[in-house]
């Protein structure tokens, strides 16, 4: 922003008398920058912006002839039907607990993952590991849930290792109890390496001085892992941990809708699905609407509430 | 640091290293291991697959299932439609973002605060799937390419990268000295902002492609026409097939069809992957280039 005043003054000398007058030259002046943010604006406060406004159908019947304003109010209706339903708790633990179990167990991986690859001696082999595990980030849902369903197949390899270890083969993608295993360990295998990138960079950005230090201490390498890199790439974690948890409740719905079937449904029927199949397959709006503000407000309060926590112990935070 | 510290290495930090180089191939191989089934997979014989015969290398080695798609009328739709989709969509995403990063890039627009303010909101809150299907039903949308298009012109993540790149990559005394010898804001943008990001552009340009490549989400709730399918969804149909009749018991007519989508899977995967994954290796640096730009933070 200092920049920006220094400029202006150069550009134009100050009036202190009229600095309405001013701001209005500094605006005209530039109407062309105006005049190319006139699209991308618009299509915020209409795409982004417009669902706000037609939210209000939560809080409606909502019927397509009247319209989204035509239709009558009913209150908090949808809300409570949606919590004295029998699948509420269901819905609300699959939710929740999908996510924080990735949250524990599939949050730590790029970092540690960053960790080793920082460790590697040799630039060629870092690279090779750095290239390999970039690869399956680009790979699409529709095929990394292809991938799952041959390899866990009946005939597939999985199952082939497990009957040559003398086992009863499992049909996995048909099983409620390994659905949230299956799903966070391929989440994994999919996005470690991308999201290690950004734990990579903040790794080299290290000053080497704190490293030889240690050393001269007599700190073994572990030890200066734990005390040098780790410490270096905190405020980075704090970050991407806030990020992370403002996703919270909408993590990996494409994946889980494409894993779902009748028969794992006990554990892969998440919020998000159910909007899914019941809002726009069955076309109950106004309810599912409903649904989906409170997953969104969830999700918010629990973005405040962690930037919150993290303002205030770690000085890292979003604002 | 790391090459001097193998090479007077106590044996202490040697045993280290040999601990991380293991575990560095072991990483290797659980990452690769389900790419080379696969593949090895789509040129075998199906009924060795399904037999559970294959595990690394291909058993009766065959092109049938290649051959096979080749016949297939409905992955060659998808592939055109899903080539048309990415080209359309990403130069809309390209204009779209470019517009609206450059001038929010501008230390000296009046109200960039507030215009920042409205686009970055919207990283933390939506109105949600229903509503924002209900917009682009009104809008007219439905089973039209534009419903893949434009409801998701501006990725604010990639907004926020580009804007971060101009205003630490570009010197702003260059777009003084361009200003105070007449040139405009557009001319500036042009012929001046454009060249020196082509870096950044390539970024976005693979960025929005893969995504627009591998999206399928909203073509299965906007797209109605089975013309009109692209890659995604023609793909999901032939890999999900075998999955759901084999849970709901299957029935005799689905049987033929069973066996064609389970010969042909393994080598669908490959094909419709290998875009991207040929393109991979050779983006692979800037791909790298564009997270690290988006992790600085203006």
């Amino acid at each position: 922003m200092n920049k920006a005043e220094i400029h202006t003054t150069a550009a134009a000398p100050p009036s202190r008398r009229e600095p309405g007058r001013r701001l209005i030259r500094q605006i005209a002046r530039r109407y062309d920058l105006y005049l190319m943010l006139l699209i991308p604006i618009t299509w915020y406060l209409v795409f982004h912006y417009g669902p706000l406004y037609g939210l209000q159908i939560a809080f409606k019947n909502f019927n397509p002839g009247k319209g989204i304003l035509g239709s009558s109010w009913v209150g908090f209706e949808h809300f409570q039907r949606f919590f004295d339903s029998y699948y509420f708790w269901r819905l609300l633990w699959n939710t929740l607990s999908i996510n924080l179990f990735s949250l524990l167990i599939a949050f730590p991986v790029p970092i540690l993952l960053a960790l080793l690859i920082n460790e590697i001696g040799s630039k060629r082999y870092s690279k090779l590991l750095q290239n390999v595990t970039y690869i399956p980030h680009f790979i699409s849902v529709v095929v990394i849930v292809g991938i799952l369903t041959v390899l866990l197949s009946p005939s597939g390899p999985v199952n082939m290792l497990i009957q040559a270890l003398g086992r009863t083969p499992t049909r996995f993608m048909e099983s409620a109890a390994w659905f949230k295993t299956i799903f966070i360990s391929s989440n994994i295998w999919q996005n470690m390496g991308w999201q290690s990138i950004i734990y990579i960079a903040a790794l080299s950005g290290i000053n080497p001085q704190l490293y030889e230090a240690a050393k001269m201490d007599g700190a073994s390498r572990i030890r200066r892992i734990w005390h040098v890199s780790l410490p270096g790439i905190v405020p980075v974690i704090v970050i991407l941990l806030i990020l992370d948890i403002g996703q919270f409740m909408n993590i990996g719905f494409e994946k889980i809708l494409l894993m779902q079937n009748n028969l794992n449904l006990e554990s892969s029927d998440v919020i998000s699905t159910f909007v899914y199949t019941t809002g726009i397959l069955k076309g109950e709006y106004s309810y599912t609407a409903a649904i989906g503000l409170f997953n969104s407000l969830i999700n918010l309060t629990l973005l405040l509430l962690v930037n919150r926590f993290a303002r205030k112990t770690s000085d890292t935070s979003l604002w | 640091m790391p090459k001097d510290v193998i090479m007077k290495a106590p044996p202490d930090e040697k045993r280290f290293d040999v601990i991380v180089y293991l575990l560095a191939a072991v990483i290797i191989v659980i990452v690769l291991y389900p790419l080379l089934f696969v593949v090895s997979a789509s040129f075998s014989d199906p009924a060795k697959v399904l037999n559970g015969e294959v595990w690394l290398l291909p058993k009766g080695v065959t092109l049938e299932a290649y051959s096979n798609i080749l016949h297939n009328d409905k992955i060659w739709t998808g592939y055109r439609n899903t080539l048309i989709y990415t080209v359309v969509g990403t130069s809309v995403n390209i204009m779209m973002t470019l517009l609206a990063a450059y001038p929010l890039s501008r230390p000296d627009l009046p109200g960039r605060k507030l215009l920042m303010l409205i686009v970055t909101l919207t990283m933390f809150f939506s109105g949600g799937l229903i509503p924002s299907y209900l917009l682009v039903k009104n809008l007219g949308m439905v089973d039209t390419m534009w419903a893949l298009i434009i409801p998701g012109a501006i990725s604010t993540y990639n907004l926020i990268v580009m804007r971060t790149y101009f205003e630490s990559s570009i010197p702003w005394e260059l777009q003084e000295a361009a200003h105070i010898d007449g040139c405009s804001n557009w001319r500036l943008l042009i012929s001046i902002i454009l060249p020196l990001s082509k870096p950044i552009i390539a970024v976005m340009v693979l960025f929005y492609a893969v995504g627009h490549w591998n999206s399928f989400f909203n073509a299965l709730i906007y797209i109605r026409s089975e013309d009109r399918y692209p890659l995604q969804l023609v793909l999901r149909e032939i890999l999900m097939i075998s999955q759901s009749a084999g849970a709901d018991g299957g029935n005799v007519g689905l049987e033929d069809q069973i066996l064609l989508s389970e010969s042909i899977k393994y080598a669908v995967i490959i094909v419709s992957s290998l875009p991207v994954l040929l393109m991979y290796p050779l983006v692979q640096k800037h791909f790298v280039k564009g997270v690290m730009i988006g992790s600085i933070k203006g």
